[in-house]
């Protein structure tokens, strides 16, 4: 069994296994720390497969960002999730039958294929020979800023209206809370911020029922 | 043995599988739900990876690199939205929502 080999089945076997403890853990916080392991395994699977790129980006984007913002979100929310477990037995049946029923047909149709080393004649954009000595980073910036630009700027609209959506549906504003207004600070004049009293001697400046603090 | 790429979609027909026994298995888990729908969303992602490698195409990994965008993008507005609900019902058991009568 060469080298390969060896890490493609210690990287599935981990990656399939913490999938199956993600759907199964009892606390959810196990399962996301399950899902992470998940996602590192693909990432070596990412790096058996030559794409070193996607998979860095699949640990700095969803170890680093996704899987912590559901971490966030499961410490954050106060709920039973024991109770929220009721009937999980009487669901497997249903979950099993379609389950296999999908993994049947994944089978059935990527199964008893043959792949042969070249599937399309003519690759759109032709992945480097290990000759030109140049890396997959560079490989894929060459084409996602020159042919495929409209989709990396489709990609970062979609995270701008995410971003501004999450904020939407989380922002609140709280009743009674002072903030600050510099508008108004900045157009106060002495004529609107002070007033010229004058005093005649022997009497207070306060008016009669509002002395001063004793 | 030769890694081929029916190894890798074995792999990946194997995650989508456990995604979807998730979506079943945790009916009522709403964020467990989102985590399954990550498990698809990954098994799709190297299905990409892998077609692309073994195509000798680079397409593939840009393709990829769009689904975990929007598989982000997704992830965030999902719990935002369950923060949300739970900040208004105090719950996320996906029977309690059911204000609009669907």
């Amino acid at each position: 069994m060469g080298l390969e080999a060896f890490f493609f089945y210690i990287f599935s076997i981990a990656a399939v296994a913490s999938a199956i403890l993600v759907i199964i853990a009892r606390n959810p916080v196990h399962a996301v720390l399950f899902l992470i392991l998940a996602f590192f395994n693909a990432a070596g699977l990412f790096v058996l497969l030559g794409a070193e790129f996607l998979a860095m980006l699949l640990v700095i984007v969803y170890v680093g960002a996704v899987a912590v913002l559901f971490l966030f979100v499961v410490m954050m929310l106060d709920v039973d999730f024991a109770e929220l477990r009721a009937g999980f037995i009487k669901n497997a049946g249903l979950g099993a039958i379609v389950g296999g029923i999908v993994m049947l047909e994944l089978i059935m149709v990527l199964g008893f294929q043959s792949y042969s080393s070249q599937i399309i004649g003519n690759p759109a954009a032709p992945a480097p020979l290990v000759t030109d000595n140049v890396t997959n980073t560079e490989a894929l910036g060459r084409i996602l800023y020159t042919k495929y630009i409209f989709f990396f700027q489709v990609a970062g609209l979609i995270l701008l209206v995410a971003m501004i959506g999450a904020i939407v549906l989380t922002l609140r504003h709280k009743e009674g809370v002072r903030r600050q207004s510099i508008a108004v600070q900045v157009a106060r004049t002495p004529e609107t911020a002070m007033e010229i009293i004058k005093v005649a001697p022997g009497q207070s400046v306060f008016p009669k029922n509002e002395g001063p603090a004793e | 043995m030769e890694i081929g790429i029916g190894h890798y979609l074995t792999v990946a027909a194997m995650l989508f599988t456990i995604g979807i026994f998730g979506i079943f298995l945790n009916r009522k888990n709403v964020i467990v739900i989102l985590m399954s729908v990550e498990l698809m969303l990954l098994a799709v992602n190297i299905n990409l990876v892998a077609f692309s490698s073994f195509n000798k195409d680079l397409v593939g990994q840009v393709f990829a690199m769009m689904v975990l965008t929007v598989a982000a993008a997704e992830a965030a507005v999902g719990l935002a939205i369950i923060v949300v609900y739970y900040r208004n019902r105090g719950s996320i058991a996906v029977e309690d929502i059911n204000m609009m009568k669907g």
